[in-house]
């Protein structure tokens, strides 16, 4: 034997030796891996969403984005939901700043499903960019959650996976209608002035129709673009002698049309906006705030209860309304407005979901999102699941509040209607 | 009907004269160098972001920021100008148009960059009074007061003033007034330096009375520009008075036809002024 194959023969034992040693490791990692996932270790689910950081949607969107953050760390702190195999799974929040922009939404949420890699999808704030999100969802077969929109025509496009926190926009008026003919008997007319977006439309197209069936007549019906900042056009086109003044759209438009009513003196005894009212920074525009009526997904001063489920025969879940909003105004020093609360609601639906389903597998959720039928601090929540509406939201009601003066002399939020969940009697506007 | 076109006219008459003080700026400057200044909207949301940070972080009152406002714009005229326009100001007019197009688009940038699209809203609140059937806003009516003191003051300044009457003579024959011993390079930076503070001030006083955005100014721009037609092209003082012509269109249009419509009336109104007068409603005729 020569020295050179001796040495030959010995590099190729060590390479072997080599060989074995890193299969071994690889082999033993896949078993801790698999031990791990047997145990539920680390088992994490990213939950993907935008947030319109910027943009004429960012007030109500901060506080969608609040209460799912929130949801987000009361439920991983309390150990994640646990699934059928005996593992736990907890949530992480990816998410970019639309701008307010729908054309930024598609983008984003493409990247959120195949670069992010999220299991869920939460809808980002108004219908207008949920409908962007939505369609990529429904491409991609992931269920996405719309905590901030209420426009139904997003659930008679045939989607399967979308499903509705908010009661619809054909529903948002209709308790305005009625709260005015209970203040006020003899209102015999009204006038609309809507945003002319998807939500708004919505809203007032089904308002006008619901007003007709009621005899109120609306003597004047006209929209303005998105982004408007003068509403003195509208103003002025105004019938003198209106009972009420009816509309909006979002924050930025709602408060600002509020703010010109008052600044012109507008004589009319009740007005109700759509979306701006309920959010506390509303009281900000002082009084011009007084007395404006607004329709609300959900309030601190809301009644829903384990005893109200009871009743009603349904199963209760999650915080009741004291634990979300104390937890709330702990994490954030504010107020807790009904964005927030869809915002935490959002995130509770698809806990409650996954748990029943005991998988993260989009179909098994599916069809326990399709099977839910809850109360929670928000208020009930079940799912339409014809084909014609699926995923509509049905069993969610609205409140109606009212920014009134308190004993202090403070403006303060009332809940004025329904009358059986009322705080405060509603009160006619007096300018 | 009467109460409405009587509310209507008063709102856009007061409007009016706040569009025709930032026309004016673009007006001097087209009048003065013959460029059309498109960073004039930028300008615009510039005013409206210096009044609104003094009131937010100082408390100062809009109205007593407007020197500020007016000072910001001054300036960010004069570094426009010797930054990208001075360079093109002999070139074809589509190279000043080019470089001012630019500006717009660094200053918007920026803006969105740092300032974001959120909606900003100056609460200063001046009140309201009721005249018959009339109710005259305060914000309104200060805005027009200070938007008319203004049109007065570069009035004077032109006419009286021996700037102004360089600036008038560099507008009028660039060759003839360096001959006469005018430098006409400053002259035309500080003619560009009061277009933009006209623009920005007038930016501010629109803060005043409606919210506004880091893109507000480019809805405002296409105003200026009908105006600038309308009231003939290198005419400041006719600016102004198309402002009214303007405003008062845009207010009493809406009593007749939906709102919406108000844009295609206005622009429809520049068209027919540049087919049957192109040298605007108080040009000269022939220039």
């Amino acid at each position: 034997m020569n020295v050179g194959s001796a040495v030959m023969r010995r590099a190729r034992l060590g390479l072997s030796a080599i060989m074995v040693l890193a299969g071994l490791c690889v082999a033993l990692a896949g078993c801790e891996k698999k031990a791990e996932r047997a145990a539920g270790a680390g088992k994490e689910a990213v939950i993907g969403f935008t947030a319109s950081q910027t943009g004429k949607l960012n007030v109500e969107s901060a506080r969608q984005i609040n209460g799912l953050n929130l949801w987000i760390e009361q439920v991983n702190a309390a150990g994640g939901v646990q699934l059928a195999d005996g593992s736990r799974v907890r949530f992480a929040a990816k998410y970019y700043d639309d701008e307010s922009n729908k054309e930024r939404v598609q983008a984003l949420y493409t990247k959120l499903v195949t670069e992010d890699q999220a299991a869920f999808l939460i809808s980002p704030y108004s219908s207008g960019l949920t409908d962007a999100a939505a369609m990529i969802a429904e491409q991609y077969g992931k269920i996405i959650i719309t905590a901030g929109a209420a426009s139904d025509s997003t659930h008679g496009k045939g989607y399967g996976s979308v499903y509705q926190i908010y009661t619809p926009a054909s529903r948002y008026l209709t308790g305005a209608f009625d709260l005015l003919a209970r203040l006020d008997p003899k209102a015999r007319t009204a006038a609309l002035v809507c945003e002319k977006d998807k939500f708004a439309a919505e809203v007032c197209a089904a308002a006008e129709k619901y007003a007709k069936n009621t005899g109120l007549k609306i003597a004047f019906n006209e929209g303005y673009d998105s982004g408007a900042a003068d509403f003195a056009p509208f103003i002025n086109k105004i019938p003198p002698g209106v009972a009420a003044v009816m509309g909006g759209g979002h924050f930025a438009d709602g408060a600002t049309f509020a703010k010109q009513l008052f600044e012109k003196r507008v004589a009319a005894k009740f007005i109700s906006l759509l979306v701006a009212p309920p959010e506390p920074k509303f009281a900000e525009l002082g009084d011009a705030a007084r007395g404006v009526v607004g329709p609300s997904q959900w309030e601190p001063l809301a009644k829903y209860s384990a005893d109200l489920a009871r009743a009603a025969g349904i199963e209760w879940f999650g915080p009741s309304v004291a634990e979300f909003a104390a937890a709330y105004r702990t994490k954030f020093a504010e107020e807790p407005s009904y964005h927030a609360a869809g915002g935490y609601a959002a995130g509770l639906a698809l806990q409650q979901a996954i748990a029943a389903a005991g998988s993260l597998d989009s179909s098994k959720v599916k069809v326990a999102l399709d099977a839910l039928n809850v109360m929670t601090f928000f208020g009930r929540l079940h799912f339409a699941t014809g084909a014609a509406e699926h995923g509509l939201q049905t069993g969610h009601e609205m409140v109606y509040i009212q920014w009134q003066t308190d004993g202090q002399g403070q403006l303060a939020k009332q809940v004025v209607w329904p009358e059986e969940v009322k705080s405060a009697p509603a009160m006619s506007l007096a300018r | 009907m009467l109460r409405q076109c009587a509310a209507s006219l008063l709102d856009g008459l007061l409007l009016g004269c706040v569009y025709g003080a930032a026309a004016m700026g673009l007006n001097l400057i087209w009048g003065v160098m013959k460029v059309i200044n498109l960073s004039h909207g930028a300008l615009m949301t510039a005013g409206m972001f210096v009044v609104y940070g003094l009131f937010a972080a100082a408390g100062l009152n809009p109205y007593l920021a407007l020197p500020v406002a007016a000072l910001a714009g001054w300036l960010l005229g004069l570094a426009i100008y010797w930054v990208a326009v001075h360079r093109v100001i002999d070139a074809p007019e589509l190279a000043s148009l080019l470089a001012t197009f630019a500006v717009n688009m660094i200053l918007v940038g920026l803006g969105t960059w740092l300032l974001t699209g959120t909606p900003r809203n100056i609460d200063c609140d001046l009140g309201a009074w009721r005249l018959g059937p009339l109710v005259i806003q305060g914000n309104r009516l200060a805005a027009a007061g200070a938007a008319v003191v203004l049109a007065g003051a570069l009035f004077l300044f032109l006419r009286r003033t021996t700037l102004g009457k360089a600036i008038r003579a560099t507008a009028d024959n660039r060759g003839a007034a360096e001959l006469m011993g005018i430098a006409t390079s400053r002259t035309l930076a500080l003619s560009f330096g009061l277009g933009a503070m006209l623009a920005c001030t007038a930016g501010a006083l629109i803060a005043t009375i409606f919210p506004f955005t880091i893109a507000s100014g480019a809805a405002y721009e296409p105003k200026s520009f009908v105006i600038c037609v309308l009231g003939g092209l290198g005419n400041p003082l006719g600016a102004l008075a198309a402002g009214l012509l303007l405003g008062a269109a845009e207010g009493l249009a809406p009593v007749f036809l939906p709102v919406g419509w108000t844009p295609a009336l206005e622009f429809g109104l520049f068209v027919l002024v540049l087919v049957v007068r192109p040298t605007g409603l108080f040009g000269k005729s022939g220039t």
